[in-house]
């Protein structure tokens, strides 16, 4: 073979190589955005029959207001190469595409399992998109923590000031190889600090802020459909292979490992948790089922390519167990996490963010120093791991504090006795989500008449 | 005339309508209720989070009969109804002034 054949044949590989990549880098941007809903539900069914469209709206809600953000100007902010802090604005409105992502070199033969992390294989644009579902996610997950009390705009102006000032920074520090805590070599493959970490944080820091629901605790807050929890949950799970393998950026043997151990550690999670309740409450539950998955997901979120599955079974029925315990502590503290963000979502990222310290292996993810303490790689990389947690848990809990108390103190975020007794979606949207009536929860009336116009009928 | 009102449990009501069928019972009214009597409410467990709940779904039965039905239509619900365990429910009994047929327009039992 002369070397014009070969040049020409690894031009050949390399666009294969790129193709598929591309390929399933844009399904997976398609299955991360359905995990949106898809907590929306898992959320939705856990709240008051009266507060279930609220719950929904803020969900569907981030998925408006991040797409249009990102465009403008999160994704630079994010994903550009100014300073370690800050991505600064040169890919606003997306101008620049041609232009290699920042600290990703341009890759033209990429040896798919071996590629080092910085070579992307994938287009600048589609990279924007699978990111995008990141940021939409994000937000939405502190929904959980606050619900029932929450004024509708007052959310919206807290989602669009957090998506940049909280959520685009910490993306920059943890995910461009631009950022400060990638360049110290703290690990997080999905997003268990940049994600999970960061809106556990930051949902703790606005229930704060708003004070705990009327009644709570103490009143019954039992959830209005579990079906709704379960399909969540259902969806989500289905999602987060897109969130999880897709963040390899490539489609490889290392995005297998990812997709394995995101279902590995899931379902031991969810026996984690579960037995945890039969032992401590005496059944195991349909919601314990579905908050132990939850659990797993997160926590194998940072880790899932860098373990083994042998090391996600552990980091799983950790996860499950810890989280599930770790439901107790809001009501020690006084702090009415409603839907228990804290316990799940930070308690699973910081958790599965550390893990790796113990559980990573250079075997799953060639070329990085990645072994952990019991792959005989010392303590070093749990160190860099503990660093990125502080500093996102930190600033992502401080600055949402500030940012929550500062709209709080212009428009009064919370919801009035009243309105929080009548129920969000009658109070902020004027709908109601069920025509039927039920004792204590809802407000439907059982006699309703339509009216309708003239040309309303036409 | 009297009126039977029967609060059961929920899955009784197809062995109680059975029942009151093979008396030739000809219409009865059923709502769903909640409440609680000596058996009180029960606890259901979420996250570990216990609550208390007071009020247990019931199935309310009303039907009219003429004072002579009464005591068989009495004693066949009871017997239908029974599982011999806390929460089986009560019967009362009272009386009824009048009854109207909305479309005949007649009263009294002939309305029945």
């Amino acid at each position: 073979m002369n070397p014009d054949q070969l040049k020409e044949l690894q031009n050949g590989i390399a666009s294969a190589a790129g193709v598929g990549s591309t390929a399933w880098i844009l399904a997976a941007s398609a299955l991360v955005l359905l995990m949106t809903p898809g907590l929306a539900f898992f959320y939705g069914g856990m709240v008051r029959s009266k507060n279930v469209l609220g719950m929904l709206m803020q969900n569907f809600f981030c998925i408006g207001v991040v797409s249009v953000l990102w465009v403008l100007i999160g994704y630079s902010i994010a994903f550009g190469g100014s300073n370690q802090i800050f991505g600064g604005f040169h890919f606003a409105l997306l101008n620049h595409m041609s232009e290699a992502v920042p600290g990703y070199a341009e890759v033209t033969f990429p040896a798919p399992y071996e590629s080092n992390s910085l070579a992307q294989v994938i287009p600048p644009i589609v990279f924007v998109a699978f990111q995008l579902m990141f940021a939409i996610i994000t937000p939405a997950l502190i929904t959980g923590a606050t619900a029932d009390r929450w004024k509708f705009g007052a959310f919206a102006v807290f989602v669009t000031i957090w998506s940049l000032v909280v959520y685009s920074p910490i993306a920059h520090w943890v995910f461009s190889p631009e950022g400060w805590l990638f360049k110290k070599g703290a690990e997080d493959f999905a997003g268990g600090t940049v994600v999970h970490a960061n809106a556990g944080a930051a949902a703790i820091a606005v229930a704060l802020v708003l004070g705990r629901r009327k009644g709570w605790p103490g009143t019954s807050f039992r959830p209005h459909n579990l079906p709704f929890v379960l399909l969540g949950t259902g969806l989500l799970w289905f999602g987060w292979f897109g969130f999880n393998a897709g963040s390899e950026l490539a489609a490889d043997t290392r995005s297998g490992f990812a997709f394995v151990n995101t279902n590995t550690a899931t379902a031991a999670a969810m026996l984690g948790w579960l037995f945890v309740e039969k032992i401590r409450d005496g059944k195991a539950t349909t919601l314990g089922a579905a908050s132990g998955a939850v659990a797993g997901l997160v926590a194998i979120t940072p880790a899932c390519g860098f373990v083994s599955p042998a090391g996600s079974i552990a980091i799983g029925l950790i996860a499950g167990a810890v989280c599930a315990l770790a439901t107790a502590i809001k009501g020690k503290v006084g702090i009415d996490d409603a839907l228990d963000v804290g316990a799940v979502h930070l308690v699973g990222g910081v958790l599965g963010a550390l893990l790796i310290g113990f559980f990573g292996t250079g075997d799953v993810a060639p070329g990085y120093s990645v072994d952990g303490i019991f792959y005989g790689g010392g303590a070093s990389l749990l160190g860099k791991q503990a660093l990125a947690v502080v500093s996102v848990v930190a600033y992502s809990f401080v600055a949402t504090f500030i940012i929550a108390f500062a709209i709080d103190k212009i428009y009064k975020m919370r919801l009035s006795p009243d309105e929080e007794q009548e129920g969000m979606d009658f109070v902020l949207h004027g709908e109601t989500a069920y025509e039927f009536t039920s004792l204590g929860g809802g407000s439907a009336s059982l006699l309703s008449t339509a009216t309708t116009t003239e040309e309303g009928q036409a | 005339m009297k009126l039977v009102t029967a609060v059961i449990k929920p899955f009784k009501l197809e062995d109680v309508k059975a029942a009151l069928e093979s008396l030739g019972v000809h219409g009865l009214t059923i709502s769903e209720v909640q409440g609680f009597g000596r058996q009180k409410g029960h606890t259901e467990v979420y996250r570990g989070a216990e609550y208390k709940v007071d009020f247990v779904p019931k199935i309310k039965i009303e039907i009219i009969a003429d004072d002579t039905a009464v005591e068989e239509l009495v004693t066949t619900i009871a017997t239908a109804a029974q599982t011999g365990k806390i929460g089986d429910g009560k019967i009362w009994v009272l009386p009824v002034e009048t009854v109207v047929r909305v479309r005949t327009g007649e009263r009294g039992s002939d309305a029945l």
